[in-house]
């Protein structure tokens, strides 16, 4: 699309090109899906619950200062520190910074979508910190040196096979083995050295309670529970907007996620936090990253409602087909195609538009956020601000110029009927027919409805 | 009661017969229904697309063109859902805006909703995959989107298992999109194209002879990949269906 | 601080209308059989329950399990339960408890909708056993059972420096290939004692 920025239709054409991996891509994520649907099914009150969710997180955008001063009050009172960055090279300074205060140089870092956000494994590997990441998706994905495809499921765009042959070279696993539960194991073996060797543990933040000071982090593994319970110093890092007014919120909260997600009744673990153990430090980085911007916006302001359950993609028929990668950002899918944006519009001017607009974001999504009208909106936008590309732009002021005035209407449906669908196949199917590519286009009729009309009505 | 008939612009060009049957329809239900010639597009390609500037003339225009009649029916819950949901953005100032939002529908629920009729009188004996065009369902609420958890219920589907000897297929993903999404079909042609081929698939494996959704727009690029790969499924509006009209060929 | 002052002001300039707190409660669903719901929830999420009338039953039921007649190092935080050999008060170091094999510990309540059981670590020195430990047994009262989450965190309280955590099930994965491994991090089983 735009020349320097991140080109969806390419990215995604070349995921299509290989038909039985893409298929094999939906189907896997269509699974989560339909577990999703009976999840949800099983509670009479799921969109009740939902609505509960919605405005609970709208209170919360609507009095969000007073609630992190609250958050950092209690949290402090819980004998946790509380850190605050503006921005993603702030947050990774405050981070190294506390690690090399405590000497730390081996981390356990478990799933946290706001430390992909701000780059923190690269930094603190250029600083000479060992980070692994503990999630098992996460490190696969981290030992193929790439980033997730997915925020719930990162792992979700490669098969066992390839899990085997990376394991065999990376740990030592059976050449050739490709068994899940095999290749789970030797990474639990692994891993577990890893827990019992570090100096720290980073993980992000579920939910973090301004009446408390407490912080909710769920997983399924026990991961952030092992990097957390061994080494004395926890870092937790979270974007603003992970504030929720009460602890008793978490009752609407904790019963959406996981069915969400991926369809459980909740996660295995969730972990309540509510300062360190003894001995030990606790530290709680508050991150604004664009979330104070986006909090102005009356269209975007939704997106903060956002708990990262990733329902909006495995629902997406276009992020099924296309794969993570294809949007090149932390978070992809519908929700983070709204995200993207808002940081840079031109780098993800094609994002809004990796979407047929068919709204099964916006029905699925467990606080209701709007998804596709405000991927709508942020097509407006970005012809707003100039980056829609030249042949939208003028195919879309030619389209205008014919359709207000009949007459030339009536003149282009002529061409298009009796000309341009009549050519011969050769000349009609070129290559800059992009329908045509893989879509005959309709045969013409010999007569318009309104001519049709017309003549019946004698009018 | 006047009927102003909207039939959107890349139906009146290229599928006629779609719009004689809502004609049809509509006038067999002793309503006055009235095409004004003058209208063209409802601006939804441009709107889409980002470009509010080149919709909002379109979207002046129709208001001022169907103003004058009593309800607005098109056999498209597409447009109609531009109409109903997304001109506030164009032309929420408009002084006819609120009136033909309210009276503009979407021909199944115009039938369900307004005339109150569930049945339809007639024989349609084939197999047949009923496609649940996006805004219809979902922007509508033409019927329940399969992510919600509320009652089952379908106002195309109520009309067409009126028909007699009428059997309606059971899909696999019953309200998955097709892929078309307007200027998505073209920027997105891989991914678009997959889509569609995904849906024609299950509308094969499900039995079906005739696929059939309320929106043409979907049928333009299903069966633009039917004729292309010379699958053995008609393709026909829910409309035409219903008119009683012959298995196009 | 400049930093905090410049985002709480950052957010203040946003005029956002207000919007209420729509509270919690609300039609929940309730179970005529919560015990049996729990036990399927359990089972559906790769657990065991066992329905036990008191805590030597407990002892009698956990005989049965391999898991357990073959552990070496047995942990339990409840005092009645036999055959434990880790003192945990005698453990500096989290670290030194890498070798347990079976854990028992007692929740506070347990959640029929999710199969969730509600523990602290409130009686336990070191919580890095609840996740170290290669099998898992939880002791919960009959009485101590609630239908939804609702329910359940009108029972919870928290506290300075106190960790909690609702466990539902064994640890898992489905991050190959989406098939579901039980044991990825954490306990590998899961068995829940319901005590009259």
């Amino acid at each position: 699309m735009s020349h320097s920025g991140v080109d969806h239709p390419r990215l995604a054409a070349e995921f299509v090109k290989n038909d039985s991996r893409a298929h094999w891509h939906d189907q896997a994520l269509w699974f989560v899906r339909a577990k999703r649907d009976k999840a949800a099914q099983s509670l009479p009150e799921w969109e009740t619950l939902r609505e509960r969710a919605s405005q609970i997180k709208r209170n919360v955008s609507a009095n969000l200062a007073d609630y992190l001063e609250e958050f950092e009050a209690n949290a402090t009172k819980m004998g946790a520190t509380v850190h605050w960055a503006r921005d993603a090279a702030e947050h990774n300074q405050i981070v190294l910074g506390l690690l090399e205060r405590h000497n730390a140089k081996r981390v356990v870092k478990s799933k946290s979508m706001l430390t992909e956000e701000c780059h923190l494994n690269p930094f603190l590997e250029r600083h000479g910190l060992n980070v692994v990441d503990t999630d098992l998706g996460e490190w696969i994905v981290q030992l193929r040196n790439e980033p997730p495809s997915h925020i719930v499921l990162p792992a979700i765009h490669i098969k066992k096979e390839e899990v085997g042959e990376l394991f065999h070279r990376k740990i030592g696993t059976d050449s050739g083995a490709s068994d899940p539960t095999y290749l789970a194991r030797a990474a639990r073996k692994r891993l577990r050295e890893e827990f019992l060797a570090a100096d720290a543990g980073i993980t992000g933040v579920n939910f973090a309670i301004a009446e408390t000071g407490g912080i909710v982090v769920c997983t399924n593994e026990g991961n952030a529970d092992l990097g957390t319970s061994l080494p004395k110093l926890h870092i937790a890092c979270m974007g603003i907007e992970k504030l929720i007014p009460r602890a008793d919120d978490l009752s609407v909260f904790l019963r959406l996620l996981a069915r969400s997600a991926t369809g459980q009744p909740i996660t295995t673990y969730s972990s309540h936090f509510h300062g360190p153990r003894e001995g030990c430090e606790m530290h709680i980085v508050l991150v604004d990253n664009g979330r104070s911007n986006i909090l102005g916006s009356d269209e975007f302001r939704r997106s903060l409602n956002c708990i990262r359950c990733g329902a909006c993609m495995n629902t997406c028929p276009v992020f099924r087909r296309s794969g993570g990668h294809s949007y090149k950002t932390a978070v992809p899918g519908p929700i983070g195609s709204i995200l993207a944006p808002s940081r840079d519009a031109q780098q993800y001017a094609s994002l809004p538009f990796a979407c047929s607009l068919c709204g099964s974001c916006s029905d699925v999504c467990p606080v209701k956020i709007d998804l596709h009208h405000q991927l709508l909106t942020w097509r407006r936008e970005i012809t707003v601000r100039g980056h829609l590309p030249w042949t939208k732009r003028v195919s879309m002021k030619m389209a205008r110029i014919v359709l207000v005035r009949p007459a030339i209407y009536r003149m282009a449906g002529f061409l298009l009927r009796k000309v341009v669908l009549r050519m011969p196949r050769a000349l009609l199917y070129n290559p800059w027919n992009a329908w045509g590519k893989s879509r005959d286009l309709p045969p013409p009729p010999k007569q318009t409805f309104r001519q049709i009309y017309q003549q019946r009505h004698g009018k | 009661m006047r009927v102003g008939l909207f039939i959107p612009c890349y139906v009146d060009q290229l599928y006629p017969r779609v719009g004689l049957a809502t004609l049809e329809l509509l006038t067999r239900q002793g309503l006055e229904v009235d095409f004004p010639v003058e209208q063209t597009c409802c601006g939804q390609p441009m709107s889409n697309t980002g470009c509010c500037d080149d919709a909002r003339p379109l979207a002046e225009r129709f208001l001022e063109i169907f103003s004058a009649y009593d309800y607005v029916v098109a056999p498209s819950g597409s447009c109609v859902s531009m109409v109903r949901n997304h001109y506030a953005e164009l032309v929420g100032d408009h002084p006819h805006y609120a009136a033909v939002r309210d009276k503009t529908f979407e021909l199944c629920e115009f039938f369900t909703d307004v005339l109150q009729i569930e049945r339809i009188e007639g024989a349609f004996p084939h197999r047949v995959g009923l496609h649940q065009s996006c805004h219809g369902l979902r922007e509508l609420r033409g019927g329940r989107a399969s992510e919600l958890m509320v009652d089952s219920f379908s106002k195309t589907r109520v009309l067409l298992e009126s028909l007699d000897g009428i059997e309606l297929v059971e899909l696999s993903r019953v309200d998955e999109c097709c892929g078309f999404g307007g200027t998505f079909a073209v920027a997105e042609a891989a991914v678009s194209t997959m889509m569609g081929r995904d849906r024609i698939h299950d509308h094969q494996q499900a039995g079906a002879e005739v696929l059939t959704a309320g929106d043409m727009s979907c049928l333009m690029h299903l069966s633009g990949l039917i004729r292309r790969e010379k699958i053995a499924l008609h393709v026909m509006h829910v409309a035409e269906i219903l008119a009683g009209y012959e298995v196009a060929s | 601080m400049a930093s905090k002052q410049q985002i709480l002001e950052a957010i203040r300039r946003q005029s956002v209308a207000p919007v209420e707190h729509p509270g919690v409660e609300g039609p929940w669903i309730t179970y005529d059989d919560a015990p049996a719901q729990f036990a399927a929830a359990l089972e559906s999420v790769g657990g065991l329950c066992h329905f036990v009338a008191d805590l030597p039953a407990v002892n009698a039921a956990l005989a049965e399990i391999p898991e357990f007649s073959a552990a070496q190092r047995i942990y339990s935080s409840v005092p009645e339960i036999g055959g434990a050999n880790v003192d945990m008060a005698s453990i500096d170091n989290p670290h030194a408890l890498d070798d347990v094999d079976f854990a028992v510990f007692s929740g506070e309540v347990a959640v029929a909708e999710n199969a969730a059981v509600w523990v602290t670590d409130e009686h336990v020195r070191h919580k890095v056993v609840y996740f170290l430990s290669q099998h898992l047994a939880l002791v919960v009262r009959r009485s101590q059972l609630v239908d939804n989450m609702r329910q359940a965190f009108e029972k919870i309280e928290f506290r300075a420096g106190r960790f909690g955590v609702f466990i539902s099930g064994p640890s898992k994965t489905a991050d190959i290939e989406q098939s579901l491994v039980v044991g990825a991090h954490g306990a590998r089983s899961l068995h829940v004692f319901v005590v009259e």
